[in-house]
């Protein structure tokens, strides 16, 4: 088969899943189009991020499985940046999703955001193909600006990190001029200010330092505020949003309780960036600092559940989506458990000399993440999806709920069972390799070869094979949900 | 303001606060990093000029801090050479950018930021696995140009890849091992036994 009829199978081969799909996009707006675009790469993207973390959670059982081909380090970095982006594109999605409806007009300048789409995307493709097939380069500038900048997390060569800030503006001008176009409100005030801090934080974190202190200071500029400040707001304000649509909650008091949520996670959150300045080479009022204002970050944490529970609770859980507002309440408790309270067990130094950089730090990453982020994004699918049937019925009595029932509990329960593996694997860590055996080469291969430390991977495996399986039925209920359903969506009443 | 909606419960007054804590938080931030990039500037106190790899570097504890401090002492040169701050900061700068270019921060940590599949690197210069100071340059080299066949592994079965690296650029990362086990950490790791505490 030559190229052209291998093109024009595979063409056949994606209308007929068109097809299949019956998704009708003539029933959402141009920006919710724009905005289920950043949706479907971000399932993808979570897909290839579970994928590769299988990968790197077997290397750790079976060290020889790919070795030399696709090492623990390639597939690491490929989860976790994978990990990043579909948040960031879910966040973007989100961000487009909300603009018209709050701003009460259409969206100003689509043509360009939708380039900018593709030009997103097409660098990540790249950014994903160079990272597997060239992997590493020589220890010089070129590497760092075409291959890989070696950073955790913001791994992305320099010239993606230029293009990426290139698309963050044309979508902030498609925020701003489609706000100022229509109307402002307090909702899109602090959207728009937390966007040019988030984009702004991003800067932080490209340039190159051979002082490793001064890197990881501005590396942790980048890592910390975005996850517990810019972000955390950002799920406030998506989430003060949602509550109106969902439960039909009155504007004032989502309005209120987002000024109160920003003030107390900017006020906890901004100094509590101090809990990673104990051990690089920083000055040692950081111990203090850090230890004291990242112990009051799970305050706004709680006051999140409160807020979602009560308006959940005062309209007696009627609402126009269940399968949307079963994750939003899986954020909350997600994002208070994994953030809040895992983050809050290690935060202080004392207890940190001993837990920094282990399987602790994976544990709380794992539950904070997708707790606090995978949940939300994925409640907006369910949104998205909703519409684009054209506001079918998602309520109760829905056919084949238990698609949506099933992928819930698969995806949460393996999560947290991973944080429990790789919570025992930390303590087991922090005791042999910390306390006991100082640290050392000898120490760390003590701890890991400790009998409770390898069955705990064995855990974190199975575990994480489940997540995974809840992800695929996550999709498949995705592409299928409300698919010939004839009853119209339940509008909730507004207060 | 009003019986309804008394003060705490305005949106007008948490729009004030949060965007006056905001705006204090944020300010103390950035007068702290003015301070504390001045305080661990290469050369200084806390962080030391990259000729320190000329230096002894040790880490003991230091009972009246109550903690683990780095420790500079005479000359032991590397690579039997005496670089000069130029040359130093030239030789750690091509170890630096090689342990970017070849990804170390996704299997160990670095100052314990990193990934958790192999060891931290932090006092990795220091580390009583190299057996003992007069061999201790020659089995990194040898360890960093050829992973698979030096690896000991500790009985953990997982290898090191072999990352492509050249002579001059695990000369480069050694340099840069060197100099980062002189930071001043505060104390991380704690209890750790290095090479010339074992040797004693
Ligand atoms: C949704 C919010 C959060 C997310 C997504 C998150 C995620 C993470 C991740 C991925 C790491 C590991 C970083 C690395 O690779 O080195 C980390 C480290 C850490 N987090 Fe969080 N975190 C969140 C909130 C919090 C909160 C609220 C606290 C404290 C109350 C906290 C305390 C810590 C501490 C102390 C560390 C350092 C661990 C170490 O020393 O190795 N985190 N966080
Ligand atoms: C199929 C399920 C998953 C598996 C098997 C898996 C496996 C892994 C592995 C092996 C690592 C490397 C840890 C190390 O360096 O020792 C890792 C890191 C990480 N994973 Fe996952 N993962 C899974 C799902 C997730 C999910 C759902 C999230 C969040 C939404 C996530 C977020 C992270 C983060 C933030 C890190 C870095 C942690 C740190 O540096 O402290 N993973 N994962
Ligand atoms: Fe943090």
């Amino acid at each position: 088969m030559n190229t052209k009829e291998l093109c024009g199978v595979a063409n056949a081969k994606l209308d007929a899943f068109v097809t299949w799909t019956a998704l009708d996009r003539s029933n959402l707006s141009d920006g919710r189009k724009l905005a289920v675009n950043y949706f479907i790469v971000a399932v993808i993207l979570f897909f290839a991020q579970l994928l590769f973390g299988m990968i790197a959670a077997t290397q750790f059982i079976f060290p020889s499985f790919l070795y030399g081909w696709l090492d623990f380090s390639v597939n690491r970095m490929v989860h976790i940046n994978a990990m990043v982006v579909w948040m960031l594109y879910g966040f973007i999605g989100c961000t487009y999703w909300l603009l018209e409806d709050e701003s009460q007009t259409e969206i100003v300048g689509l043509k360009y955001g939708k380039l900018a789409f593709w030009v997103l995307t097409i660098a990540v493709a790249v950014v994903v193909l160079v990272y597997l097939f060239i992997q590493i380069g020589a220890g010089n500038d070129t590497t760092l600006w075409l291959i890989n900048e070696g950073r955790e997390y913001i791994e992305a060569p320099r010239w993606a990190d230029i293009g990426i800030v290139a698309v963050v503006l044309t979508f902030f001008y498609n925020v701003v001029a489609t706000f100022s176009k229509g109307k402002w409100s307090g909702i899109a005030g602090v959207l728009t200010l937390d966007l040019v801090a988030l984009a702004g934080l991003y800067l932080a974190g490209m340039f190159y330092m051979t002082n490793i202190t001064h890197e990881q200071f501005w590396w942790w500029w980048v890592i910390h505020l975005w996850v517990e400040a810019t972000w955390e707001v950002l799920v406030g304000v998506i989430m003060a949003w949602s509550l109106m649509k969902l439960l039909g909650v009155r504007r004032k008091i989502v309005t209120t309780w987002l000024y109160i949520e920003v003030a107390l996670m900017f006020g906890s959150g901004i100094l509590g960036l101090g809990h990673h300045y104990f051990w690089i080479g920083t000055p040692e009022y950081w111990l203090t600092i850090g230890g004291f204002f990242s112990a009051l970050e799970p305050i706004p944490l709680v006051a999140m559940v409160v807020h979602a529970m009560y308006d959940a609770g005062s309209h007696s859980f009627k609402n126009s989506n269940h399968p949307a507002v079963a994750w939003i309440i899986a954020q909350a408790f997600g994002n208070f458990f994994g953030a809040g309270v895992w983050g809050f067990m290690h935060t202080l130094p004392q207890i940190n000399l001993y837990t920094h950089g282990t399987q602790w730090s994976a544990s709380h990453g794992h539950l904070a993440f997708f707790g606090a982020y995978a949940t939300i994004n994925i409640a907006f699918f369910y949104l998205a999806i909703q519409h684009w049937r054209g506001d079918v019925w998602m309520s109760g009595n829905a056919q084949n709920a238990w698609r949506w029932k099933w992928a819930l509990g698969l995806l949460n329960v393996g999560v947290v069972g991973m944080t429990i593996a790789l919570l025992i694997a930390g303590y087991e860590q922090s005791f042999i390799e910390r306390a006991v055996e100082g640290s050392t080469w000898s120490g760390y291969f003590s701890a890991q070869n400790h009998p409770s430390f390898q069955s705990a991977m064995v855990w974190r495996w199975f575990f994480g094979l489940m997540t995974f399986a809840g992800l695929i039925l996550l999709i498949w209920d995705l592409l299928t949900i409300g698919k010939g359903e004839t009853r119209k969506m339940a509008f909730v009443e507004t207060e | 303001m009003n019986e309804e909606n008394p003060l705490w419960a305005s949106e007008s007054f948490w729009k004030k606060v949060a965007i006056w804590v905001t705006a204090g938080s944020f300010l103390i931030l950035v007068v702290l990093t003015f301070d504390s990039l001045s305080q661990t500037e290469v050369g200084g106190k806390r962080v030391q000029a990259y000729s320190v790899i000329n230096k002894k570097i040790d880490y003991v504890y230091k009972e009246d801090l109550h903690k683990f401090m780095p420790v500079i002492g005479e000359t032991e040169l590397l690579f039997g050479k005496e670089f000069t701050e130029e040359e130093a900061e030239k030789l750690v700068t091509l170890g630096k950018k090689t342990t970017q270019a070849k990804n170390c921060m996704n299997c160990h940590t670095l100052l314990g930021n990193g990934a958790y599949f192999a060891p931290d690197l932090t006092k990795a210069w220091l580390d009583k696995g190299w057996l003992s100071k007069e061999l201790r340059e020659d089995l990194m080299i040898k360890f960093l140009l050829d992973p698979e066949n030096n690896a000991r592994t500790f009985g953990s079965n997982r290898k090191m890849p072999n990352l492509h690296i050249t002579p001059d650029e695990a000369k480069g990362v050694v340099a840069f091992l060197k100099w980062m086990s002189s930071i001043d950490t505060n104390g991380f790791p704690y209890n750790f036994k290095t090479i010339y505490a074992t040797e004693e």
